[in-house]
């Protein structure tokens, strides 16, 4: 019995969660709201088909994942995304790599990633980083590895080209490789036991 | 297509693998840096923990936690 949603109130309790779910991606309030408020109306009328295999959350947010496509879709279609000139290059990671190209610093061990992805303080280093990605970036990495959209479609969507695509999937890689690393891997020392 | 690729280029190359977007000669010029490069090899499991990451976003279910404990 846990796991039944007893009234709309319950629901309620996830929205803030399932906000900062949407924004991460959407990167607009009204939108976000939007969003959530079908999600909530949705997972409501659907109530009866919750199978309390999984928790709540996470079968809200699986509604959320739909809806968040759908207003993907419809603003893609109204508004084609643009990445910015510097969305497109990788120069600014040239500092990473000696002139030969080899690394200037050798990326280092992550520790155990099961331990990692046991803590809620991981997850919020790690919304923090995908904050900080420019917004078509975050757009299009999300669609993939949130989404798991396939490349072809994300392309479509978004009206970008593939190779386009790949400089702005290695850039967000990229990015959140040094953002953890700072925020994350190094400040954090529970996490780096293994070292 | 050259085999002899640098550390930069690989790294390029694994995030396009992440993606399905390697041509057979490349997947195969990626697996013989691999093989030399401690560097790459990191660099590419924390691409593949980066993946797992963003698949188990936003990660352990707090209320869940609070579900069972009410009973």
């Amino acid at each position: 019995m846990r796991n039944n949603i007893s009234a709309p109130l319950e629901l309620d309790t996830h929205r803030p969660q399932l906000l900062r779910f949407a924004m991460l991606q959407l990167r607009d309030e009204s939108a976000a709201e939007d969003a959530v408020q079908e999600t909530l109306v949705a997972a409501l009328q659907g109530a009866a088909s919750f199978s309390g295999q999984s928790s709540v959350r996470t079968w809200l947010i699986g509604i959320l994942k739909h809806k968040i496509i759908d207003h993907l879709r419809r603003s893609s279609r109204e508004k084609p995304l643009a990445p910015a000139p510097d969305e497109t290059d990788t120069a600014d990671f040239d500092s990473l790599f000696a002139t030969d190209g080899h690394w200037a610093e050798q990326p280092a061990g992550w520790g155990n990633p099961d331990q990692t992805l046991q803590q809620s303080r991981f997850f919020e280093a790690l919304e923090r980083c995908l904050r900080d990605l420019p917004k078509s970036t975050a757009r299009a990495f999300m669609m993939r590895e949130v989404m798991g959209l396939e490349s072809g479609e994300i392309c479509k969507e978004l009206q970008i080209s593939t190779s386009n695509y790949w400089v702005m999937l290695y850039r967000a890689r990229m990015s959140l490789r040094l953002c953890l690393e700072q925020n994350w891997f190094q400040g954090d020392a529970s996490s780096r036991s293994q070292t | 297509m050259k085999f002899n690729l640098n550390c930069k280029e690989t790294s390029r190359l694994l995030s396009q693998a992440q993606d399905g977007g390697l041509a057979f000669t490349e997947r195969l010029a990626l697996r013989i840096h691999l093989r030399l490069c401690d560097g790459c090899t990191q660099f590419s499991q924390q691409l593949d923990f980066l993946r797992r990451a963003m698949r188990a976003y936003p990660g352990p279910d707090s209320n869940a936690e609070k579900d069972n404990t009410r009973g």
